[in-house]
């Protein structure tokens, strides 16, 4: 059945008619075009399709849609600077060649984001702790928890859209 | 799109249970980690929905004013361990939870759903018998409270009716103040993981923290339920901290109580022998913790 929500998606207001039976990956994907949102595991265990539902990531392949009505979602997408620039996150990433084939890192770019947001700091090993939930097949890790340091150290929470 | 027949959403605890009357396929889901997973894989396909995620009963962490600690059926495990109830009175709660899948998952799954599902590997619940918590069950005829001991009854399958909804849990002020505990989890990995064995226990040590006044023990993954080991804790009863005779008959004492099998994860030998390295080494994790 269908039903009608209201959800913040990358700061603006979608109000949004979407079957009850849909996760909010196939909303984000098919319905709002937000393709950086990865279909991956399904199963909540590769962590491709993290998104912020008011700031904490979760995975959205296991996330009913409807639960999101009033609630204000993130994806990659809405962290683009106005000048349609890459936010310094994402700068981060390609600086440290943290990405190689790409299908991990919008989930990987939103975690980081949640971390920012913490406002705290974090060791090596608790970094790896908090990247836990996102599975890469390219890179071994090394270069993510490079590019996570450097997040964790010069990236501002109030740099991170609401 | 999930094979879902009808979806409820509850905002009232009555609600909940009448749509749970209504509709003898419903099934209650909260944060949705194991029940949307079961059903994408078929297990649970075609069932209805009752979402309990926005009833308040079932939200937060309460101590009464007796010290009682009510633990929200719904709470997340991120919340749990974040929450300042649980960290000041029940840190072994928080730590334990906070072993569960990876951060994405602990964001969303609920301590309810992690009791409610029967799995004996659930790593909220060898610590939840060693707290000697209550299951409190709503369900047509009023409110019950179920011991977490008595709760289960099988792989997957426990006391509550399908038309009953966990509302929380109990915890007396008793059976958490004094002690101090630790949560073992083994597993071959350290995030992404179900447990292989999961080992749990509570010591209350006397005034000059030289001995025992009381210790508690239960596994995960050592039995098709969790399960607790009266009898290895009656051998530490009054002994002393660093009777290390006694500590092996405790882990040995142990094994008489437990019943792993074996699966794909690991034999039973295999579990035998972490079940007794696993009883020494976290007793010494939670006596460690009651000295500080």
């Amino acid at each position: 059945m269908l039903k009608v929500i209201r959800m913040k998606v990358n700061g603006s207001l979608k109000e949004l008619a979407v079957d009850e039976r849909e996760s909010l990956l196939n909303t984000l994907r098919t319905r709002l075009g937000l393709t950086s949102v990865k279909m991956g595991c399904e199963v909540g265990e590769c962590g491709a399709c993290t998104v912020l539902v008011d700031g904490e990531a979760v995975d959205s392949c296991i996330y009913l849609t409807v639960w999101a009505d009033g609630k204000s979602v993130l994806t990659v997408e809405g962290l683009k600077k106005n000048t349609g620039e890459l936010s310094r996150i994402q700068q981060i990433f390609v600086d440290e060649a943290a990405v190689q084939c790409g299908f991990c890192t919008p989930g990987l770019i939103m975690s980081a984001v949640e971390i920012v947001g913490e406002k705290k700091s974090y060791t090596r090993d608790e970094l790896r702790r908090k990247i836990s939930g996102h599975l890469c097949r390219c890179t071994g890790y090394e270069n993510i928890l490079n590019a996570m340091e450097r997040v964790v150290k010069e990236v501002s929470d109030k740099e991170i859209p609401v | 799109m999930f094979d879902i027949k009808n979806y409820t959403e509850a905002y009232t605890l009555p609600e909940a249970l009448e749509a749970l009357r209504a509709d003898e396929d419903a099934i209650v889901v909260c944060g949705g980690t194991d029940v949307l997973i079961r059903m994408r894989e078929g297990k649970d396909a075609g069932k209805s929905l009752v979402s309990v995620r926005n009833i308040p009963e079932l939200q937060g962490v309460r101590r009464l004013k007796n010290g009682d600690i009510e633990i929200g059926a719904a709470q997340t495990f991120r919340r749990l361990t974040a929450d300042p109830v649980i960290r000041k009175y029940i840190p072994m709660l928080g730590e334990a939870v906070d072993t569960v899948g990876g951060p994405q998952t602990r964001a969303a799954g609920t301590i309810g759903g992690n009791i409610c599902n029967g799995a004996t590997s659930a790593d909220s619940a060898a610590t939840l018998l060693t707290l000697n918590a209550q299951v409190i069950l709503a369900g047509e005829g009023g409110t019950r409270a179920v011991p977490i001991g008595e709760f289960y009854t099988g792989p997957g399958s426990t006391v509550r009716e399908r038309t009953e909804v966990c509302t929380g849990f109990r915890i007396k002020r008793s059976d958490y103040d004094g002690f101090a505990g630790h949560y073992t989890k083994y597993g071959k990995r350290s995030a992404m993981e179900i447990a292989t064995l999961g080992c749990a226990v509570r010591v209350k040590l006397s005034a000059d923290k030289a001995s025992f006044k009381e210790v508690r023990l239960a596994y995960a993954v050592a039995a098709p339920t969790p399960v607790r080991c009266p009898k290895a804790e009656a051998v530490l009863k009054n002994r002393r901290i660093d009777d290390d005779a006694a500590a092996q008959q405790f882990a040995l004492t142990a094994l008489t109580e437990v019943n792993p099998r074996s699966s794909w994860r690991a034999s039973r030998e295999f579990r035998m022998q972490l079940i007794r390295e696993l009883a020494l080494r976290t007793l010494k994790e939670a006596v460690e913790k009651a000295r500080v």
